[in-house]
């Protein structure tokens, strides 16, 4: 039977009732009964009919029985209670990527994306310098200008904006990280050599119609991000990003007269839209986005106003402004979905004006961008093409003290890759691209990526690759501008400033292999890669009182092996731990030797953990962060005084982040955490801070953390 | 009276050939009941000459066929997947291809089903 809203019972024919674990059934007639034989060894009766929740009766005694049935669009929500992974390495592409979700990201306080790798251990986060707060990030062993990121796919944190580019994308914009280790795809360009990073940003159609998210801590950071999102027609949408920080306290808690963290502020605006048209298989983007960002550095007591380019006190100021206006235009054959065509178009102006003490440094970047890419199969989906074209142009203005460096790049080419899945063990794809660019030459830039799957919930992957690019030497090194070295580029009549391009071939293995110890879920992945450079531009910082550039000659290669292993311990509780050996060495001018701030071994674990669901969608998140470095090499200061010359290594070093968050509803969470909680510093992290003006100033020589334990607050807020 | 059935059969017959599609596509009911029933259905049906993709959902057991009209037919196709030892609307597997799966896959089986639940 069954109820309708009038209350009336109604037969229902057709239902299948049968004893469970037999044979044994019937169908109910007409009027909704039925008759079935009865043994004492049948227990449950199962009743069951499409539409209706399937019920299980005891039965105890044959007797007459009366059921009424309810509608399964009566059933409460079930509760999933297998969570997916935050971050998630692929078992089936033939790349090694894994990718960040945003729940991942909302483990630490990634205000921007500089930061939203603190919980990765394929990505190793450092300062760059003591006095300008930027983090570097580094793959492999290799720093980011040997990683190729793009921003949906659009190369982005390139030329005038590798230094500073990742903190010029907020945290909040972030849907999505895809993190490629090795040679790169042939599709986004032949820059990359040690990987890709792809940041997929939130969209107008999929992200929170409204959302607040504020964030302060104790070392005088404040944020705040709004998003707006809104359908306009039924095929357009749109969403307006607001993003400002502000950090205008003075702290130098190590008591260097410097301050430890720059005074900061920045004012950062997007706007999306959005056009989506699924009977025509439409897809397109438009972007404009706008930054302003300024920065202090330097001396407590340094004046911008008064004190500029003066030799008694020192500071630095480092102001950008940039511009963007990308768009991408897709086309999916309804009819034949594997059939695809895709335009993707960015222009963007970067300018960059600043200092440090008496030296000046301006940049700006003009880029045009602009890629055409068409998918398609050859005879059945096993064998898929990915083809297209590609034309850059890149304007370079810099000034570098009072020498100017004009550069125009452009270069134009042309990919092809084809990718082989045989549904089964193994998917491979091999592509090629070849580039003609006015200053790189004509070249070839292969990729081959296989993976293979010898066993359940395994991935065998093997990948090569080779990689080119110009090197920005004077963007991609602003921290040598932070001392008093000489700056020396040892031309030998190349093209990039004097220089040759830099080329390298990318090698790599990994395996993972997933498992159960106890019944939960485990994964294992050991990673080993080797990049090896044709020709490298060698900063080399040998000589303390200088930073000479110059054409490799001899042997650079970087040597990493990483050993991941992830556990969930409990239903809510997941370990992620990570050990990673560094090989990285450099033929310099003076001897091969170990590429100077790289620790040889590092170790990382990650701990987190979520409450049960309580009533009312409340829910505790915990989240601890260990990394340990192992000692890091200095670059060489014998021949300074003895009262400015380091150890040939440093101490190693180990830090602790801490995160709570409080969900109380869909709409709205708090979070509270601590950064270096275990207050570890670096003794004197500024050479000669006393006397910035004398020829022994350095802040290059950083290890660790500048400032020590900070605390944080936030909350997020949510209207869908 | 036999020309003009003549001329109207050949137009008809010609109407045909000249619609048979290259990307035709088609959706036919395969019974499964995992991730490596998913596998099967597909390798199977992309390995017939003349279909360019297949695509099987795990939910609601639709497998989603493009093929090329000219090569192979939807039956085809079908008796292809069951070969392998899947159900489909036109025709049931035999008792040697069903037996053949691995137990996990045995998707006639209400235990097996519901274990994947």
């Amino acid at each position: 039977m069954e109820q309708n809203s009038k209350n009336q019972r109604i037969p229902l024919p057709g239902a299948n009732v049968f004893w469970l674990n037999t044979t044994i059934g019937a169908m109910t007639s007409d009027d909704g009964s039925f008759k079935l034989p009865y043994d004492v060894a049948y227990k449950k009766l199962i009743i069951s009919y499409i539409g209706f929740r399937t019920d299980t009766l005891l039965i105890e005694t044959p007797k007459s029985i009366f059921h009424v049935l309810k509608a399964s669009d009566d059933l409460g929500e079930v509760t999933i209670s297998t969570r997916r992974k935050s971050t998630a390495t692929s078992y089936l592409s033939s790349q090694n990527i894994s990718t960040i979700s945003s729940t991942e990201l909302l483990k630490a306080a990634c205000c921007n994306l500089s930061e939203s790798f603190e919980t990765n251990p394929s990505i190793d986060v450092n300062f760059t310098d003591a006095i300008s707060g930027t983090k570097q990030i580094k793959m492999l062993g290799l720093t980011s200008p040997y990683i190729l990121i793009t921003t949906e796919n659009i190369p982005s944190i390139r030329g005038a904006s590798q230094a500073y580019g990742l903190s010029f994308i907020p945290g909040t914009w972030v849907e999505s990280i895809q993190i490629t280790k090795g040679a790169g795809s042939v599709v986004n360009g032949f820059e990359s050599i040690a990987g890709q990073i792809n940041a997929e940003l939130v969209k107008p159609t999929t992200d929170n119609r409204v959302f607040v998210n504020a964030y302060g801590s104790l070392n005088g950071r404040t944020e705040l991000n709004t998003h707006f999102n809104t359908q306009v027609s039924d095929k357009w949408s749109t969403g307006l990003y607001l993003h400002a920080n502000n950090r205008s306290q003075k702290f130098d808690r190590n008591n260097d007269s410097f301050l430890d963290m720059p005074l900061a502020k920045q004012i950062n605006i997007m706007n999306r839209w959005q056009y989506t048209n699924l009977q025509k298989g439409l897809i397109s983007f438009l972007n404009v986005r706008y930054l302003k960002d300024k920065k202090q550095a330097g001396q407590l007591s340094f004046d911008p106003d008064t004190d500029r380019l003066s030799n008694t006190v020192w500071g630095s100021e480092i102001n950008t402004r940039r511009f963007e206006v990308s768009g991408k235009f897709g086309y999916v054959n309804p009819d034949i979905p594997y059939q695809s065509l895709g335009l993707q178009i960015a222009y963007s102006d970067h300018e960059q004006a600043s200092y440090f003490g008496l030296n000046e440094y301006d940049i700006r970047h003009k880029s045009m961008y602009s890629n055409l890419v068409y998918n398609s199969i050859i005879s059945d989906s096993r064998h898929k093409i990915k083809t297209g074209l590609n034309a850059t142009y890149d304007l370079y203005d810099e000034l570098v003290n009072s020498q100017i460096y004009d550069r125009n790049e452009r270069s134009v080419g042309g990919f092809f890759k084809y990718s082989f899945d045989d549904l089964d063990a193994l998917n491979l794809t091999a592509g090629i691209r070849i580039d003609n660019h006015n200053l790189l030459g004509t070249f070839l830039t292969p990729r081959v990526h296989a993976r293979y799957t010898p066993w359940e919930k395994s991935a065998l992957r093997v990948s090569f690759g080779r990689g080119i690019r110009a090197a920005n030497i004077f963007t991609e090194n602003q921290k040598l501008f932070a001392t008093s070295r000489q700056i020396n580029v040892q031309s030998s009549g190349g093209a990039i400033y004097g220089l040759d391009p830099e080329i390298a071939w990318n090698y790599g293995v990994s395996f993972l292999q997933g498992f159960n110890i106890f019944g939960r879920k485990a994964d294992l992945t050991i990673d080993f890669y080797r990049t090896d450079f044709e020709n490298q531009v060698v900063v080399d910082y040998e000589n303390p009182y200088e930073v000479n550039f110059y054409n490799l000659k001899g042997v650079s290669y970087a040597n990493s092996f990483q050993a991941e292993f992830s556990l969930n311990l409990m239903s809510y509780l997941n370990l992620k731990t990570a050990y990673k050996f560094y090989d990285v060495k450099t033929q310099y001018i003076s001897g091969k030797f170990k590429k100077p701030l790289t620790s040889q071994h590092r170790y990382f674990a990650n701990l987190s953990y979520e409450s049960y669901l309580e009533k009312g969608d409340g829910v505790w998140k915990f989240d601890a962060t260990f990394n340990w470095l192992g000692k890091q090499r200095f670059s060489s200061t014998e021949i300074s005084p003895q009262a400015y010359q380091l150890p040939t290594y440093s101490p190693s070093i180990s830090t602790l982040n801490l995160q709570v968050t409080k969900v109380f509803s869909k709409a709205f969470e708090i979070y509270l955490g601590a950064e270096n909680i275990t207050n570890v510093t670096q003794n004197l992290p500024i050479l000669s801070s006393e006397n910035p003006f004398g020829s022994n100033f350095d802040t290059t020589f950083v290890y660790g953390p500048i400032f020590g334990s900070t605390f944080y607050s936030g909350l997020r807020f949510k209207l869908n | 009276m036999k020309t003009i059935l003549l001329t109207v059969t050949m137009l008809f017959v010609g109407t045909l050939t000249y619609g048979q599609n290259k990307n035709a596509k088609a959706s036919i009911e395969v019974d499964g009941v995992c991730m490596m029933c998913k596998k099967r259905i597909e390798k199977a049906s992309i390995k017939t000459k003349g279909v360019k993709s297949a695509s099987w959902n795990l939910d609601t057991h639709e497998l989603r066929l493009i093929f090329d009209e000219n090569k192979t037919s939807v039956e085809q196709i079908s008796s292809n997947v069951t070969a392998v030892g899947h159900d489909t609307k036109s025709f049931i597997a035999s008792k040697d291809a069903y037996e053949s799966l691995n137990p996990c896959c045995k998707y006639r089986d209400e235990g097996v089903v519901d274990d994947h639940k």
